[in-house]
């Protein structure tokens, strides 16, 4: 079957099986390796990337089910050669050691702030609960976060609107 | 590497069409909501569909609306509306004590109402909140519409009365004067399945339990409400020793089974203790002590 679709601003458009993952999808049939696959079973969350701005995991849909939709991977971040504020707490605050969690808590902290600008600990940690870091470095993405929000700028990736 | 076996995949513009779909394609057909209990299923190979129809599109679903005296949530409303839902939290706050137990936020991005009732887990929390609700399930096939009660919707694990040629559009809920509910759930990690939750619903007039219910998930093949709890709710006076008792009669009429999330011994316990817990704050909710 042919999905089309939008990836990071780039309409994509492409024969598939519809058994194939979104995941594989993007890894594989895209070339976008930035998007991790980790448990297949939806509960590790490196594999979220934003449809339509809303952090979904992507072992857990089809690619089928994205076609027609805007989708946003970790390579969408960046814009222009400028880092996203998220991406420059990570690095400002240590928010990756093995880097294998990245993408995905990178993802969901971008459609956070897109939702609310200045959130709690409370409701970042709430934010990130779907998703598990192996390096156990929770206190340091928190912090990254924070960053971000402190350093806000008018862009917002994989914003719905 | 988990990956489904091969289907065909349709994507449905309405529900006639999705039923029109479902009708032409047979048993060998299912629906694909969020997919975030379908998928698992596929990739296990415990569930083997030849079509998937995707219901994503079906707008004409998705809603949460007050009718006289009920409220009506479409399908395809997924558990992040459930879960932020303020109409819903006003009238039946254990939507939302349940929510925030439901697997992640990324996940109730997708996952459905509908989707959650249809799986007929028998550790479901949503199923176990619409029993404790008295809930009905509008079900709609291209002859017309039936209304089947929360009882007569789960006909074993993972079974429905939902028909090869039907389709789940419509959850009611009924609305009475006097409600309070609540829902306790104790996992084994955060956002895993229930090893045992129980839900409580009491309506209350004049410092009296007039009626109440209850909703347990993973005390038996479905998720419960029974009987004789509602019996001894009808016409009580709460008191502490009433809790007790009435967790004690969930516990004495629940039958777990023994698994990798407990023992039968264990479950009954919390079927007792969690009965007590939801019926107090449920208590506490119908006369405005608690938010």
């Amino acid at each position: 079957m042919q999905v089309t679709m939008t990836i990071n601003g780039q309409e994509v458009s492409e024969e598939i099986e519809p058994r194939l993952l979104l995941v594989h999808f993007i890894r594989d049939q895209l070339g976008l390796t930035g998007t991790h696959w980790g448990c297949d079973t939806s509960n590790c969350g490196t594999c979220v990337v934003l449809i339509d701005g809303e952090p979904v995991k992507s072992c857990t849909q089809l690619a089928a089910m994205a076609s027609g939709h805007d989708i946003t991977t970790v390579e969408g971040l960046e814009v222009d050669g400028e880092l996203d504020p998220v991406q420059e707490g990570f690095m400002q605050c240590h928010g990756l050691q093995c880097g294998f969690c990245t993408p995905g808590m990178m993802l969901t902290a971008r459609a956070l702030l897109n939702a609310d600008p200045d959130p709690s600990e409370e409701v970042i940690r709430e934010a990130i609960s779907g998703q598990i870091c192996r390096c156990t470095g929770y206190s340091t993405i928190v912090r990254s976060i924070q960053w971000a929000a402190d350093h806000e700028t008018d862009v917002s990736v994989g914003s719905a609107s | 590497m988990q990956v489904p076996a091969p289907f065909e995949y349709e994507r449905a513009t309405s529900v006639e069409h999705a039923i029109a779909l479902r009708t032409q394609l047979g048993e060998e057909a299912r629906f694909i909501a969020g997919g975030h209990s379908l998928l698992p299923m596929m990739k296990l190979r415990l569930a083997n569909p030849e079509y998937l129809i995707d219901i994503n599109d079906l707008d004409e679903l998705f809603y949460i609306t007050r009718a006289d005296d009920e409220i009506r949530i479409g399908a395809m409303t997924r558990h992040r509306e459930l879960l932020d839902s303020d109409l819903l939290a006003e009238h039946f706050p254990i939507f939302r004590d349940a929510e925030k137990v439901i697997a992640d936020p990324v996940v109730r991005n997708r996952g459905t109402l509908g989707g959650s009732l249809c799986q007929a887990d028998p550790s479901e929390d949503l199923s176990a909140v619409c029993t404790t609700l008295d809930a009905s399930c509008v079900i709609k096939s291209t002859d017309g519409e039936r209304i089947v009660s929360m009882q007569d919707f789960h006909v074993g694990p993972y079974e429905t009365a939902v028909g090869d040629t039907e389709m789940l559009t419509e959850i009611r809920i009924p609305l009475k004067a006097g409600g309070g509910s609540a829902y306790e759930k104790v996992e084994r990690r955060a956002g895993d399945w229930a090893v045992v939750s129980s839900g409580v619903a009491v309506w209350m007039s004049n410092g009296t339990i007039d009626d109440g219910r209850v909703g347990l998930a993973a005390v038996g093949p479905n998720t419960t409400s029974i009987g004789p709890v509602a019996e001894a709710l009808r016409g009580a006076a709460p008191s502490e020793e009433f809790y007790e008792q009435v967790g004690e009669i969930a516990a004495a009429n629940c039958s777990p089974q023994t698994d990798q999330r407990g023992t039968a011994a264990y479950k009954t316990h919390l079927a007792k203790e969690l009965t007590r817990r939801s019926l107090r704050r449920a208590v506490a909710r119908a006369q405005g002590q608690e938010a």
